[in-house]
């Protein structure tokens, strides 16, 4: 009688709360947050030309020697407007130098989004045609990269930029990184 | 009223004609097979569950430009696929590689079934 019990209904009842457990994990991941294959390598080669001064250009350069967090934006991305309120909010408290990349993007409206909400990067590398940023693993705009004082990335933000994650998964990073 | 249809017909053979001419311009037929090949192994990573062959997402495109590119150029098979593995990582390929991280996912199914088996075995045997 005992072995019936067993069998019959513990056993498939384990099976279904492991089911359970699983699924219940799996209803927590978010198959759009792919991991970047870049992370701790060096940035790929940049050389873009500058979208509101067209003497200057952003280059691997400019990630030397100071953390930077270099964004990938586009004037037609909704959630990059969404993000942006952060961006200059960021770039006041001077923590870190932001750097960005319009990916796809045409330089008349991209110039009328950072006139309207302000800008808040260094350089504004224009990768109109978005061949830079295929070689920076770019799927969906807004994507971020922490960069070390080396120029290599050691963090990847995919989607917007909140308070809650930078205060949670950035800035004890870059503290890490800047000591 | 029925030469009307047909006039519809013919219209809508010719819309379907236009759409199937080549985007990608290839020196030799083998290229153009290895295109058609090669954009079916990777996945369009803005819709998850499409081949790059299979979307039309405005990235899934570009990475076909850059694809036929480096076949033109006479990149291997393997060189393409690392290009795309070096950006955007091994989750790109639609079929997962047999390694330690995927284990349970190739042979989850068969211990299933071998477990399934044996259960069922067991409790026929028993009565």
């Amino acid at each position: 009688m005992k072995k019936i019990i067993l069998s019959y209904y513990v056993i498939p009842l384990i099976i279904f709360l492991s089911l359970l457990l699983l699924f219940w994990r799996g209803l927590q991941l978010d198959p759009h947050q792919v991991p970047s294959n870049l992370l701790n390598k060096t940035l790929p080669k940049l050389d873009l030309p500058d979208l509101i001064n067209s003497q200057h250009r952003l280059t691997n350069q400019d990630f030397i020697g100071h953390v930077s967090l270099l964004n990938i934006w586009a004037s037609w991305c909704v959630n990059c407007r969404l993000e942006h309120p952060f961006l200059m909010d960021l770039a006041q408290t001077q923590q870190i130098k932001i750097f960005s990349i319009d990916y796809k993007d045409d330089s008349m409206p991209s110039q009328q989004f950072l006139k309207q909400f302000g800008n808040p990067y260094q350089i504004v590398g224009f990768d109109k045609i978005g061949n830079t940023s295929i070689n920076l693993g770019v799927y969906g705009t807004p994507e971020s990269f922490l960069i070390d004082k080396n120029g290599i990335i050691r963090y990847k933000i995919i989607g917007p930029i909140t308070q809650k994650i930078w205060q949670e998964q950035i800035q004890p990073l870059i503290k890490k990184l800047q000591s | 009223m029925s030469k009307l249809l047909i006039l519809f017909f013919i219209l809508i053979s010719l819309a379907i004609y236009a759409d199937t001419k080549d985007l990608y311009q290839f020196a030799t037929a083998d290229q153009k097979t290895r295109f058609t090949f090669l954009t079916q192994q990777f996945r369009c990573l803005v819709c998850q569950n499409e081949t790059l062959a299979d979307s039309n997402a405005p990235l899934a495109q570009d990475l076909k430009v850059e694809i036929a590119h480096l076949i033109q150029n006479g990149q291997s098979d393997q060189q393409v696929q690392h290009y795309l593995i070096q950006r955007y990582g091994e989750y790109i390929l639609f079929n997962p590689p047999f390694k330690t991280t995927t284990y349970i996912l190739w042979l989850g199914p068969f211990l299933l079934l071998i477990f399934t088996v044996i259960t069922v075995f067991m409790v026929r045997w028993r009565r």
